[in-house]
């Protein structure tokens, strides 16, 4: 039976029987506590109402003597579900009373005291065979009589005998149900791990669009295989983008190599001279080039998504890195025949990396620069660099009068080698955006395509620290 | 042309290291090669050389490691560290090692060979020059004047700190990511051409008009100031 040793075996399983047994004991517990109070009460009073008789039938003897005290006691003999009554002459012998047998030191004792009697047949005047329990209370009368009223302990016992019983049906129940709650429970733990196990083997066997089993109740297995689950998606995500990537790659570089290993190709089979040669290498060094900064790039925007990078965060002056960029990249904007307008705000700083950071806003000038020509002739180009706080983030924007990006192709615009002139016949690799946001992404930023109407305006959001 | 230096690469790839001996000899050098951290280190502490280039991957003991044990030694030659890891941490990692440069494969030669050149030059005596000479163009660290045959030629701060950077290196080709660490302390690619957009304004302010150009640009590699073509 493993599956029962299984089941034995599991926290769910091993939680209920701990918690039933506590559960039995302390229910146990009260009970017995319960019952000494009620017999503490119980004896109590009854060691009162003692007290009541022996008084008044003293007064009896003080009134009307033995004789008196005598008959009183027969007559309340026999009246049913009476007292108990002795009373024994100076020598010990008996008086009168409707019990016997109790024993000589209990006789000499004056307090309230426990003991046994056998009591006679009120009708026949026989001593019953069965010894019972009695609470008494012993009175020496002047004369040395001794006067004993007692009260019978059978309500005491019907008590402890309800009370033991009950203790006895409170635990039978508790194990009996909570064994069965404990079996249920963890029947229901298992099933819902088996189910998890199952999913994940499958996973690691390779589906990726497996999900994790939610019950919908939102305890914390649910809690768990939620998060299990985002991790997954994240994996999934993470899995198409490499593979995405990858299929880019080769889509991406097989092309440029091509063209160089057809352009060597043919230097080798048509060129004469040495200006030649020379020419169609230059060429090709050119192309390697190329390759190697695309290459560069696909790097830098993986180590970024992967969240390199994020311990070498210092403070990064960003007024004074966007005003070093404004400087290298204004001669090449105003020689390209736009206005370069910069509006940063001074002293403006972000937990980050330097380079990373002077790296996206140097690929949005140089996409600015690239796409950002106006498209009517006459109206007036230019590049508007700018940097703000606002609402504890940080704007860093590079605006542009171009013909900018649609608003339905703007996410298309981020993706990796997502040109979106299809002919492809600008330069560039197509991954400048894609770095952008992946950077924005790493500093827990984001990045915003908007219309500057004309033209398009690429915000970074950069949260501040609060 | 300049004299020609002593440089040992420390590298493992057989055809790597063979190519990288081929290519500065033909630029003028003398290239040793050792295969291995172990061997490399031997032969740079024998001394003698004007320039190491280390790989940081090596068999027997890492680049980093190497060049750690020569500093320890005292050993000052200019290390310049090869590696496939481009990133900034990586860079910080290498100079903080010792490394006095760091060029991230794939690398264009004519790029480890401008580095190289203007790195070996660091080891003759820094003597504080206060002034730069290239034929008649003449820059004065102290006084921040440039003229060109006695004229005063006006520069803006960073104009001044690109023609030192280059007259400082005369007759060295300097490339344009050099510029761009040297000059503006970035470690970036710049993409389209905006040093050229700067060199070509400084050539302008200098050599405009003049009938010895003294600015030039080398094909596939970057620029250099020298007097003569």
């Amino acid at each position: 039976m493993t599956g029962l040793r299984r089941l034995v075996g599991t926290t769910a399983f091993k939680l209920s029987v701990i918690y039933m047994l506590a559960s039995a004991i302390f229910a146990g517990g009260l009970l017995l506590y319960v019952g000494w109070n009620a017999r503490r009460l119980i004896d109590e009073q009854i060691g009162q109402t003692l007290t009541a008789q022996i008084n008044g039938l003293a007064d009896q003897y003080r009134i009307g003597g033995i004789r008196r005290l005598s008959a009183i006691i027969e007559r309340r003999s026999r009246q049913p579900g009476s007292f108990l009554f002795l009373l024994l002459g100076p020598g010990g012998e008996t008086i009168a009373g409707n019990i016997t047998g109790v024993s000589s030191a209990v006789m000499a004792n004056s307090d309230l005291a426990e003991t046994t009697y056998q009591r006679f047949d009120e009708s026949e005047g026989q001593p019953v065979v069965a010894t019972r329990g009695a609470l008494v209370r012993v009175f020496t009368l002047p004369g040395n009589n001794r006067l004993l009223v007692g009260r019978d302990l059978e309500e005491r016992e019907r008590l402890n005998a309800v009370l033991g019983q009950a203790i006895r049906i409170l635990i039978a129940a508790l194990l009996v149900f909570g064994g069965l709650g404990a079996f249920l429970v963890a029947r229901r733990a298992l099933a819902r791990m088996d189910a998890m196990t199952a999913t994940s083997q499958a996973i690691m066997a390779g589906d990726l669009s497996g999900r994790l089993p939610v019950s919908g109740s939102g305890d914390e297995i649910d809690r768990l295989a939620v998060s299990l689950n985002a991790m997954l998606v994240r994996i999934g995500e993470l899995m198409q983008g490499m593979k995405e990537v990858s299929d880019n790659i080769a889509h991406d570089l097989k092309t440029p190599l091509t063209r160089l290993r057809n352009s060597a190709e043919e230097a080798l089979r048509t060129s004469n001279s040495k200006q030649e040669y020379r020419a169609a290498l230059e060429r090709t060094i050119e192309e390697s080039d190329g390759l190697i900064r695309t290459f560069n790039a696909l790097l830098l925007i993986a180590r970024a998504e992967a969240g390199a990078g994020v311990d070498s965060f210092t403070a990064v002056d960003v007024s004074s890195l966007l005003l070093d960029l404004a400087e290298i990249y204004g001669p090449s904007v105003e020689e390209a025949g736009c206005a370069f307008i910069t509006d940063i705000a001074p002293g403006l700083t972000v937990q980050g990396n330097r380079e990373l950071l002077g790296q996206v806003v140097a690929n949005l000038i140089d996409n600015a620069l690239k796409y950002g020509v106006p498209a009517q002739p006459g109206a007036s180009a230019e590049v508007r660099l700018s940097a703000r706080e606002e609402d504890r983030k940080l704007l860093i924007s590079v605006a542009d009068r171009g013909s900018g990006i649609p608003p339905d192709k703007r996410a298309k615009a981020v993706e990796r080698f997502g040109r979106l002139d299809t002919s492809r016949n600008k330069p560039g690799s197509g991954l400048g955006l894609s770095l952008v946001s992946a950077v924005a992404q790493l500093h827990k930023g984001e990045l915003r395509l908007d219309d500057n109407d004309p033209g398009l305006i690429v915000t970074l959001e950069l949260p501040l620290p609060a | 042309m300049l004299p020609g230096m002593r440089i040992l690469i420390v590298e493992d790839d057989a055809e790597a290291a063979s190519y990288l001996v081929k290519a500065f000899t033909e630029a003028g050098h003398v290239a040793d090669h050792a295969k291995d951290g172990l061997t490399g280190y031997g032969m740079a502490e024998e001394g003698g050389y004007d320039c190491l280039v280390v790989d940081r991957m090596l068999p027997k003991m890492d680049g980093l490691t190497m060049i750690g044990a020569l500093r320890g030694q005292g050993l000052q030659t200019p290390v310049l560290i090869l590696s496939a890891l481009g990133q900034v941490e990586d860079r910080v990692k290498g100079l903080r090692a010792g490394g006095d440069d760091y060029l991230p494969k794939p690398y264009a030669f004519s790029e480890l060979l401008a580095r190289v050149e203007v790195l070996a030059r660091r080891k003759a005596p820094q003597a504080a020059e206060t002034f730069y000479q290239v034929a008649d163009l003449r820059l004065d660290r102290l006084s921040h004047k440039v003229t060109r045959g006695g004229e005063d030629i006006p520069m803006q701060p960073r104009e001044f700190r690109l023609l030192e950077y280059l007259m400082r290196n005369a007759g060295r080709v300097v490339t344009r990511t050099m510029l761009l660490e040297q000059v503006w302390d970035y470690h970036f690619d710049p993409g389209t051409n905006v040093i050229d957009v700067h060199v070509s304004r400084l050539r302008a302010k200098i050599d405009k008009g003049q009938a010895k150009p003294l600015l030039h640009t080398v094909r596939g590699a970057g620029y250099v100031i020298r007097d003569g073509a």
